[in-house]
């Protein structure tokens, strides 16, 4: 029999997304993946994947998913959301670690109440057709991912490994704090079609996230912005954390799921090293955006790129005994002392 | 060049690069695009991950880890100044377009705003080849131009919440076909029965940036006919090669 994971409770919005369907944009199609790649990365690492593997990513409530397989290793990224056991005695797992369940186990996962998004990967991958070079879903589309769509109760998720591997658990003993600084954003390409004394409110005003966020985008509320001769452009094309001004002059920042081409004045766009900063605002949520140049974006990216490297290199064995938080609080245990414990007190072997 | 400020290249964010080389819609430049979008591919640039073209301009997407902004727009700006104006060899599509009332639940009011009898705006629809200006909006969904003069009417004030796929759709200077069911406020006029877009196709778009397309009036029998065909996978569609 197939190796699956059976939706008991699809959550609010969850969906296959690896790191993007690239090549495909000429042809209007979306580029979809991971609204938050560094925690989809980070998650991979720690089942042993390749950064743009395939995971589940879940919008703001989680599912509950069953194994059905002799054995799958899992590992949640997104900063205070858990892994819930429901079956047999019960236990809680942190995210940023891997952990194996058996077969029958239940599990639910508890989203973060700092990030719209956290990241499930499973060891292996899931085992489902790439479609135009990747696995994400593009919903519009109805393609990608688990038949182009969101997980509905019943759904079985099919994974490419029959069990886990023997290769031993990880963790990250430093793991990402969630950031709130503002998003720092490259001007243009038609900042000249915003009132100068726009662009001042833009770059000095406190944005709220609207309710109307989705994977597409992020409606802002705060000062509206005053175009120069209107609001109408002839239609180019669309980066990730493009900022749009519509006519009603409320910016939309742009996210996965965003149209490949538009016809609204870009004000500018979020540099790529600030996008998973992005991709995980919730509605409610306060920003600020401050204006760098490209190079320096650029040079933002690189030490970004560095951060996330050493973080990834830096993982080390993960303790069955780490599971129990709640253990883990009452014995003030959270940090440091963790990891002290020897790889081979684990009883797991490296292959 | 197309009057004085252009090329002009511009970061969109720092993974992205603008080659604007016009600010209106107009098929010399949208052919310089094409032309530009094409060199760039010949060129092969490590780092240059894919890209878009539009009616005025290029997006150039790539790895800001692998080349920086002076480098993208350094290489571009020389594949622009050595682009020729070549003898470009054009696909000519022949799409069969059914425009029977029930496909067409705007032909009614397109012909009352335009003071045309219905017969007269499907005549005018089908008396030019369009030019595939991009694809985008949707997978697949081209904008083609440019519409009869008298044709040309805003988009609808409400827009549908729900246009049926494969509706042939018109707005200001640009006709279009959606491929997929979607929201939309473009005025419906008619149908194809063939796909636009399939995932599983490669390429999957059925039309690209430079294409011409001419639509071929049929009846509704052909209609159906033709629709069963192309859902059983049969394509049947006409595609000349012709000079630019």
């Amino acid at each position: 029999m197939t190796a699956t994971l059976v939706v008991v409770q699809p959550g609010l919005h969850s969906t296959v997304q690896d790191a993007g369907r690239f090549g495909a944009q000429a042809f209007g199609v979306p580029v979809s993946g991971a609204l938050d790649l560094d925690q989809l990365r980070l998650a991979n690492a720690l089942v042993g994947n390749g950064a743009g593997e395939a995971a589940l990513e879940i919008l703001h409530a989680g599912p509950v998913l069953e194994v059905a397989a002799p054995s799958v290793r899992l590992a949640l990224a997104g900063f205070d959301a858990t892994l819930v056991v429901e079956t047999g005695e019960g236990r809680t797992i942190p995210a940023w670690r891997s952990v194996v369940l058996k077969e029958g186990e239940r599990v639910r996962v508890v989203a973060s109440r700092r990030a719209a998004c956290v990241y499930l990967a499973v060891e292996g991958g899931f085992d489902l057709p790439p479609v135009l070079g990747s696995r994400s879903t593009y919903g519009r589309g109805r393609f990608g991912g688990l038949r182009g769509r969101a997980l509905a109760v019943g759904d079985r998720l099919p994974l490419r490994r029959e069990r886990a591997s023997e290769r031993g658990d990880l963790r990250y003993p430093d793991p990402p704090a969630a950031d709130n600084g503002p998003l720092r954003v490259v001007m243009g390409p038609q900042d000249d079609r915003i009132r100068p004394e726009s662009i001042a409110d833009f770059l000095g005003a406190d944005y709220i996230v609207g309710a109307a966020a989705d994977r597409m985008g992020l409606r802002l509320e705060g000062p509206a912005l005053a175009h120069v001769n209107g609001h109408d452009l002839v239609s180019d094309g669309i980066a990730w954390g493009a900022i749009q001004v519509p006519g009603d002059g409320r910016p939309v920042l742009l996210l996965a799921d965003r149209q490949t081409t538009g016809g609204y004045p870009k004000i500018g766009a979020v540099c790529t090293a600030d996008l998973p900063r992005a991709g995980r605002l919730r509605p409610g949520d306060r920003v600020r955006f401050t204006a760098v140049a490209v190079e320096q974006a650029q040079a933002l990216r690189r030490a970004h790129e560095a951060w996330i490297r050493r973080l990834i290199a830096g993982a080390v064995p993960a303790d069955e005994r780490v599971i129990d938080l709640e253990a883990l609080y009452s014995a003030n245990l959270v940090s440091g002392a963790v990891s002290g414990f020897e790889w081979d007190d684990a009883g797991v072997a490296l292959e | 060049m197309n009057g004085t400020g252009w090329p002009r290249l511009l970061p969109q964010g720092d993974a992205a690069l603008v080659v604007e080389l016009g600010d209106g819609i107009d098929r010399e430049v949208s052919g310089r695009v094409t032309a530009l979008a094409d060199g760039m591919r010949r060129a092969a640039i490590p780092g240059v991950v894919e890209l878009v073209p539009t009616f005025r301009s290029l997006l150039v997407h790539y790895d800001p880890l692998v080349l920086g902004f002076a480098d993208i727009a350094g290489r571009a700006g020389e594949l622009l100044a050595g682009l020729q104006a070549a003898e470009r060899r054009l696909r000519l599509v022949h799409l069969p377009a059914c425009y029977d009332e029930e496909l067409a639940p705007d032909l009614a009011d397109v012909a009352a705003l335009t003071g045309l009898t219905p017969r007269e705006v499907v005549r005018l629809h089908g008396s030019v080849d369009y030019h595939v200006y991009m694809l985008g909006f949707l997978p697949g969904y081209p904008y083609m131009g440019d519409l009869p003069e008298p044709l040309r009417l805003p988009r609808l004030t409400t827009p549908r919440v729900r246009v049926p796929a494969r509706s042939i759709a018109i707005a200001s200077a640009m006709t279009a076909v959606y491929p997929l069911e979607s929201p939309g406020g473009w005025r419906l006029i008619g149908a194809v029965p063939v796909d636009l877009f399939d995932s599983d196709r490669d390429p999957p778009a059925l039309l690209q940036p430079g294409d011409r397309v001419r639509f071929q009036p049929v009846e509704r029998a052909a209609f159906e006919d033709l629709r069963a065909a192309w859902a059983a996978g049969g394509q049947t569609l006409s595609v000349e090669e012709v000079a630019a």
